[in-house]
């Protein structure tokens, strides 16, 4: 038997009082791609960090084709024998993009060439296809750019063995499949991957051995042929019961429930164009597209991130003032927005802060917090979403990546809104807790909420009784529950199917 | 469908290329320094002469080098607020060291020096190793640094000073003084290395993303301890001209200079979150700061004055640099 390219020995690892992995043994064999798989906060980022050096076991070892790994401050050794893209953004925004590519070894010695290093960088993004000016600060690129961009950094050290860390979580359908034909393409050059990711059915597709954390320990490592989709669940969450499925069991929708949320010929050129669209209290609504649709913009454009140059937003019939963030939170609209990064909460703080932040004003008077009823309402919402965390007080930069978007979750339903938005709702959720958050919304529906859910993902819109589609910045199409999927897939492709009903 | 294709396209349209916009916003206080000049010169005649342009050069040296110490720590997203205490605690210790040691006055300038490093270290070392508020931490610094120098001049100024010591600060090579060829050629160094040198480049990605630059393989933490080690020495150099352009150590030398500091580099768009900014952009500032300055005193402010109208002029200058370059402050 060969050598792995890459092995953890019974490493064990603690953050204070949790312990992140216990005992975990993982060999990754030349050329296979092996997949990573568990719940949110299992421990799969910290055995990456880990297996990347960035930080020491506390117990067992990492060793790399049969010798032991180099010593920690060694970074550029560990760069050539593992490249990895994290699961957070090590992309630095005010640097340019060739300068991210070449980060520390802009020259080998003296001077900077700025020339040199975007011609080199021009060469390299071509070859990743990635038609960007390396010139331009990193922070304007989109989420499927950037990702490219680390990945093609990661690789460019060359090494052979790359751990990627839910690469796919931000990406619309069309960016994932673009990422897979690179993948393989790199499988075929005989590259080495461990590959993590929520979609049990990427790893199907681009994986052939499986390992399943729980709760940091391993539970079991076998080919994937041998784990069906019900088993690998199973393994995941140690429940004998497979996943329910949001059965549409809420009521129909009444057709004379007063409209909550009315969109009116918004426009906003080069984004989107005339999108037209009402959602009644108590009913779901999908709006569906991938990244070039417009439909994030549209859901920012309601919440107040963004601001349309035409139309209007009404919640409740009433007009609300575009642009502003308060402004949509006091018409009663709550939301998740789409980088959790970036705008969905403050990682210093903690978990019961972030959960109630837009409704501090409704815990008590005169701009006192009532430390008691955040703390009762926090706890309630880490019961609901199945929040793994210390407790509420710890702070949201301590949870793992997944835990973290429930959080943010909490805070888009803390302030009961009239009007629920959610941006790719449960991107980097695990597949039982994405069921649970489903759940949620299902339930702030039967309470009366209007919900309108953004995303391409279909386990998101599977709830949904009506999803509208757009392609290209326009409305392409209304689906009415019991829609095909292919139907819907191929109208957020723009493969024009008949509208179904 | 592809989106990548889409953008890219826009990107890569030779109308909008990123080094050339990047490059004039880096110049946008170009324009300002010329109306100030034009401004000056319809002021008073003698402005626009070169007497008083080398005057006002002169007389920014000292705060130019704290400027020039200041941005390297803005951008790698810490503070130094003690470079105004090591202004006065260098010199003043320069100059009594070796005589209670009863050592020769040729060791003024090295102790001197050796006190801005040894202030870099301890301020470095606390930052990184022990992980303290830079921000609380250099503002202990500055207080105590303040202290001793009182403590140990007595609070009185010291007039004799050696001859070496006051040679960089008062000496002129062909019209132009020492202080402003020196200043000069710091600059251009600090230009060069956070243009166009690794390490210079490495306080750039720990200012932008400390865990991205270490993930990179950048030693952060060696990185900003020499970081505030240069920021110490400069400072130490700034007093040493100091003390020469004025011929004393004052008990009170360097008081209030730090708010120039962070006005002069905000306004040359030097972020405070550090990973924005360059040096080239904080010497406009500085030179904006020094210009309006000099049209108000040959405007004939009164004196008393000064104070508040130095106030009000920062605000103005923040404004203008904001309105000039459009982008944000932070
Ligand atoms: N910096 C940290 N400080 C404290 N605790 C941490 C830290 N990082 C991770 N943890 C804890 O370690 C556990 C494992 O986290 P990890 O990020 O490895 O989970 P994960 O499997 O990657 O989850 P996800 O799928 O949500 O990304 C979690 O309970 C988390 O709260
Ligand atoms: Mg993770």
């Amino acid at each position: 038997m060969t050598e792995p390219v890459a092995s953890a020995v019974a490493v064990t690892k603690r953050y204070g009082n949790t312990a992140a992995l216990t005992d975990v043994t993982l060999a990754v064999r030349a050329g296979e791609s092996h997949a990573l798989v568990g719940r949110n906060g299992a421990g799969k980022s910290t055995l990456v960090s880990v297996l990347t050096g960035l930080q020491a076991p506390d117990g067992g070892e990492v060793r790399f084709g049969g010798g032991p790994a180099p010593p920690l401050g060694d970074r550029a050794a560990w760069r050539r024998l593992v490249a990895c893209v994290y699961q957070k953004s090590t992309i630095i925004p005010t640097l340019s993009v060739a300068e991210n590519l070449y980060l520390n070894r802009q020259t080998d010695r003296g001077l900077i060439s700025w020339r040199r290093l975007r011609t080199d960088a021009r060469v390299v993004l071509g070859e990743w296809g990635l038609a960007v000016d390396p010139a331009r600060p990193a922070g304007d690129l989109n989420v499927e750019q950037r990702q490219m961009l680390e990945i093609a950094r990661a690789l460019s050290h060359g090494a052979r063995f790359i751990i990627l860390d839910e690469p796919t979580a931000q990406l619309d359908g069309a960016a994932i499949q673009r990422l897979f034909r690179r993948l393989h393409g790199l499988r075929e050059q005989g590259v080495t991957f461990l590959y993590i990711s929520h979609h049990l059915d990427e790893i199907y597709e681009v994986c052939q051995a499986v390992t399943v954390l729980r709760d940091g320990r391993r539970v079991v490592t076998a080919p994937v042929g041998e784990l069906p989709r019900p088993r690998l669940v199973e393994a995941m969450t140690g429940e004998a019961q497979g996943l329910t499925g949001t059965a549409a069991g809420r009521p129909a929708v009444r057709e004379d429930a007063p409209v909550a949320l009315k969109l009116q010929g918004l426009r906003l050129p080069g984004t989107y164009e005339a999108v037209h669209l009402t959602v009644r209290a108590g009913e779901v609504v999908g709006l569906a597209g991938g990244g070039a649709s417009g439909a994030l913009e549209v859901g920012e454009t309601i919440v107040g991130l963004r601001t349309a140059r035409e139309g209007t937003v009404e919640v409740a019939g009433r007009s609300v003032k575009a642009g502003s963030v308060p402004e949509a939170i006091a018409a009663g609209v709550g939301f998740v927005p789409h980088d959790r990064h970036a705008s969905g909460f403050v990682p210093t703080l903690s978990v019961a802060e972030n959960a109630t932040l837009s409704i501090a004003d409704r815990l008590g008077r005169f701009g006192w917090v009532g430390p008691g009823r955040r703390r009762a309402l926090a706890e309630r919402y880490i019961r609901d979403l199945d929040i793994t965390t210390d407790g509420p007080q710890q702070p949201v930069s301590g949870l793992s990546g997944g835990n973290q978007q429930k959080v943010v979750m909490a805070r888009a339903l803390s302030g009961e809104p009239r009007v629920l938005v959610l941006l790719n709702p449960t991107a980097g959720v695990d597949v039982r807790s994405k069921e649970s958050l489903l759940g949620i919304v299902d339930a702030a529906a039967a309470a009366g909420a209007a919900v309108l859910v953004v995303s391409d993902e279909l386990d998101d819109l599977r709830g949904c009784d009506r999803v509208a589609v757009m392609f290209r910045g326009r409305m392409a199409g209304e689906y009415r529950r019991g829609w095909p999927d292919h139907g819907l897939v191929a109208a957020m492709e723009g493969v024009s199917g008949e509208p179904g009903r | 469908m592809s989106q990548v294709a889409e953008t890219g396209t826009a990107v890569v349209s030779p109308t909008r290329s990123g080094p050339r916009l990047a490059r004039l916003r880096d110049f946008a206080l170009l324009p300002v320094i010329a109306v100030l000049f034009v401004v000056g010169a319809l002021v008073d005649r003698a402005f626009a002469t070169t007497d008083n342009v080398l005057n006002v050069l002169q007389s920014q040296t000292e705060l130019g080098l704290l400027v020039l110490a200041e941005t390297l720590v803005l951008i790698a997203g810490r503070f130094d607020l003690s470079l105004e205490a090591t202004i006065g605690l260098g010199p003043a210790l320069g100059v009594l060291v070796p005589a209670w040691l009863h050592l020769s006055a040729g060791w003024s300038i090295p102790i001197c020096l050796l006190v801005g490093v040894l202030v870099g270290v301890v301020n470095g070392l606390l930052i990184v190793k022990f992980r303290l508020s830079a921000f609380v931490l250099t503002l202990g610094m500055l207080v105590a640094g303040h202290g001793l120098v009182i403590a140990f001049t007595k609070g009185a100024s010291i007039f004799k000073l050696p001859a070496s010591f006051t040679y960089a600060g008062s000496a002129v090579w062909g019209r132009v003084p020492v202080s402003v060829w020196i200043c000069a050629v710091l600059f251009a160094a600090g230009i060069v290395a956070l243009g166009f040198l690794r390490h210079g480049r490495a306080l750039y990605a720990i200012g932008g993303n400390v865990d991205a630059a270490r993930a990179a393989g950048i030693r952060t933490d060696r990185v900003l301890i020499v970081g505030y080690v240069i920021a110490g020495l400069l400072a130490a150099l700034a007093g040493l001209l100091y003390s020469g352009h004025y011929g004393s150590v004052t008990a009170s030398q360097g008081n209030q200079m730090i708010f120039q500091v962070f006005a002069a580099a905000v306004i040359g768009g030097v972020s405070l979150d550090g990973g924005k900014g360059t040096i080239f952009g904080a010497l406009c500032g500085l030179i904006v700061l020094g210009l309006i300055q000099n049209i108000l005193t040959f405007a004939g402010v009164p004196a008393e004055w000064f104070q508040a109208i130095n106030g009000v002029i920062i605000i103005l200058a923040l404004v203008l640099s904001r309105l000039v370059s459009g982008k944000a402050q932070d």
